[in-house]
């Protein structure tokens, strides 16, 4: 994903002059391209998070489209406030694009598993969550940003999971994209680095398959309406179910008293808080969970 | 020139002691302290357009320390840039000039409140301009307690080794912060030396002496500069001088009587 990324970047940069690349001292093998194509819009801020996303306002304020790119939790957690007061509460054009959403970098511990993020972000008025599933929703997702204003949160996965399903992707905030045909009234909805996992599931055959792979605190209803008419629906999330995909969802019916959908949300345990191992065993707390 | 920023500084302080006042508010000593800096950087410094607020050619000052914004406000009212009608609404409910710095006020650059995040910005301000060749300067205005805030040294680290010479960083240098002096709290001294380590350009002047602030936002620089400007909390008014207390306290109708008896007799 983050290959598909820096390519669209790449691209994307080449026809706006006012696009800017920082990183958090993170990249390598990655971020070459754009630095050798554009020397003076790309800036190593080095270690130094709370910076590099205060001075990110600071150009967006100026009328720079700025990317900033590190790992799920530095960006996000170690600078929040930076996030919420200078990004957020400004509504400034920066683009939070992390790696190692979910447990991508599942050996190398809780530190780098971004299993809150969502949480945080969330929270943001005025942020968008971007989730891809797989490489074509990330084309789509840097395309869709390229021409918006507003900050915007972009969580990569490390895989680059080819879904080879023919679909086309309409992405936009809370616009649910049908993955695979199945029961219309009876569905799942994943966001983010799960897709593929969820379309392997058994258990989940018989069901249409919808990713949501980009979504805001402003999208709720939108989401609602589109799936209001189901009888059941499971979200699927590489996130902790406190404050993340699936209570996302379930806010999108509160105070609704007509009848709407039954609800299961898959996500982490807790349990996945301290557990090391590789990404697809540490996926397997998802999708084994007891969640009846 | 410096009579006129001395006459604006007064009007300024005088504005700010009625507002809070009216306002019930708080952070009268944090307002006087910055007075004489915003006087000297709005009557004789700063290249704005008082009918385009956002005029692109502007100089940009983020007031970091959002919480002495009265002043700011003040000033803004006496540059032209707000009108009477909109400073009364100071203090009141769904009003837009809240009790720290905010954006949504014409001629205010950016919000502040929380401490340690308007010199990243105003760093980014900086590199923009250098990027794009223009030669408006990017001014911030922290206090010396702010400075304990870790995130101002990465941006210090970052703003010396791109020669960010357009950034110059105004220290109100007042020793008070929250409970006691910033000195007994958790020293930021020997400041020139520090801040010069990190290759930065050191100016340490009077907070309240318009000649010596003038003087040194009119050179040229090869570094972003660092102005210590050593100040009083709640200076003009003798019984806020240096007490912590008015940090918090708001006058109560004697005590402003007397404030704007010294400061207009000053």
């Amino acid at each position: 994903m983050r290959d598909v990324f820096m390519r669209e970047l790449t691209g994307i940069a080449r026809n706006n002059s006012d696009v800017i690349l920082m990183v958090g001292d993170l990249g390598y093998s990655v971020v070459e391209q754009f630095r050798s194509e554009f020397p003076d819009r790309f800036f190593n801020v080095g270690i130094a998070e709370q910076n590099m996303m205060g001075m990110a306002a600071g150009m967006a304020s100026e009328g720079c489209q700025v990317y900033t790119y590190s790992i799920g939790n530095f960006p996000t957690w170690r600078c929040a406030e930076q996030v919420r007061n200078d990004i957020d509460y400004h509504d400034l054009s920066v683009v939070n694009v992390v790696v190692g959403g979910g447990v991508t970098y599942g050996p190398l511990g809780y530190s780098h598993h971004a299993i809150q993020d969502y949480a945080l972000m969330r929270s943001l008025p005025n942020m968008t969550i971007c989730a891809p599933g797989d490489s074509l929703e990330t084309e789509a997702l840097c395309r869709h940003i390229s021409t918006s204003v507003g900050p915007y949160y972009l969580r990569l996965g490390k895989g680059n999971h080819k879904l080879h399903v023919d679909r086309d992707i309409n992405v936009g905030d809370g616009k649910i994209c049908l993955v695979r045909e199945g029961d219309p009234k009876n569905v799942a909805l994943a966001t983010g680095n799960v897709l593929y996992e969820t379309l392997q599931d058994e258990r989940l055959t018989h069901r249409a398959i919808y990713s949501l792979p980009m979504w805001s605190s402003r999208s709720k209803a939108l989401v609602r309406e589109s799936l209001i008419a189901c009888e059941s629906v499971i979200t699927v999330e590489d996130h902790l179910l406190d404050c993340g995909f699936g209570s996302w969802f379930r806010e999108a019916f509160n105070g609704i008293e007509s009848e709407y959908p039954r609800i299961s949300n898959w996500s982490f345990p807790l349990s996945i808080c301290g557990s090391v191992g590789s990404r697809n065993r540490l996926h397997a707390k998802i999708f084994s969970t007891d969640h009846s | 020139m410096v009579k006129d920023s001395i006459s604006f500084s007064k009007k300024v302080r005088l504005t700010s002691l009625e507002m809070v006042t009216r306002a019930g508010a708080s952070h009268i000593g944090s307002a006087l302290s910055i007075t004489d800096i915003l006087a000297v950087l709005f009557v004789e410094v700063l290249a704005i357009d008082v009918n385009n607020p956002k005029s692109p050619t502007r100089d940009r000052l983020i007031l970091s320390k959002g919480h002495a914004c009265v002043a700011l406000y003040a000033s803004l009212r006496h540059i032209g840039m707000i009108s009477d009608s909109m400073l009364d609404t100071y203090g009141e409910d769904d009003t837009i000039l809240m009790s720290h710095a905010s954006h949504h006020v014409p001629g205010v650059e950016f919000s502040t409140g929380s401490l340690g995040h308007g010199l990243a910005v105003a760093t980014g301000k900086a590199l923009v301009a250098k990027l794009r060749n223009m030669d408006w300067r990017s001014f911030v205005i922290v206090g010396d307690g702010e400075l304990q805030e870790g995130s101002n040294w990465e941006a210090i680290m970052f703003a010396s080794f791109h020669r960010l010479n357009n950034l110059i960083m105004i220290v109100d240098a007042n020793n008070l912060q929250s409970l006691t002096t910033v000195q007994e709290t958790l020293s930021i001294e020997p400041l020139t030396e520090r801040i010069a380590a990190f290759g930065w350009e050191i100016e340490e002047v009077d907070g309240h002496d318009h000649q010596q602030l003038s003087a040194c936002f009119s050179r040229n620089r090869n570094a972003p500069t660092c102005v210590i400007a050593r100040t009083i909390k709640g200076k003009g008014v003798s019984f806020m001088e240096n007490q912590v207390a008015w940090h918090y306290k708001c006058p109560n109708p004697l005590e402003l009587a007397q404030a704007l008896r010294e400061v207009s007799n000053a």
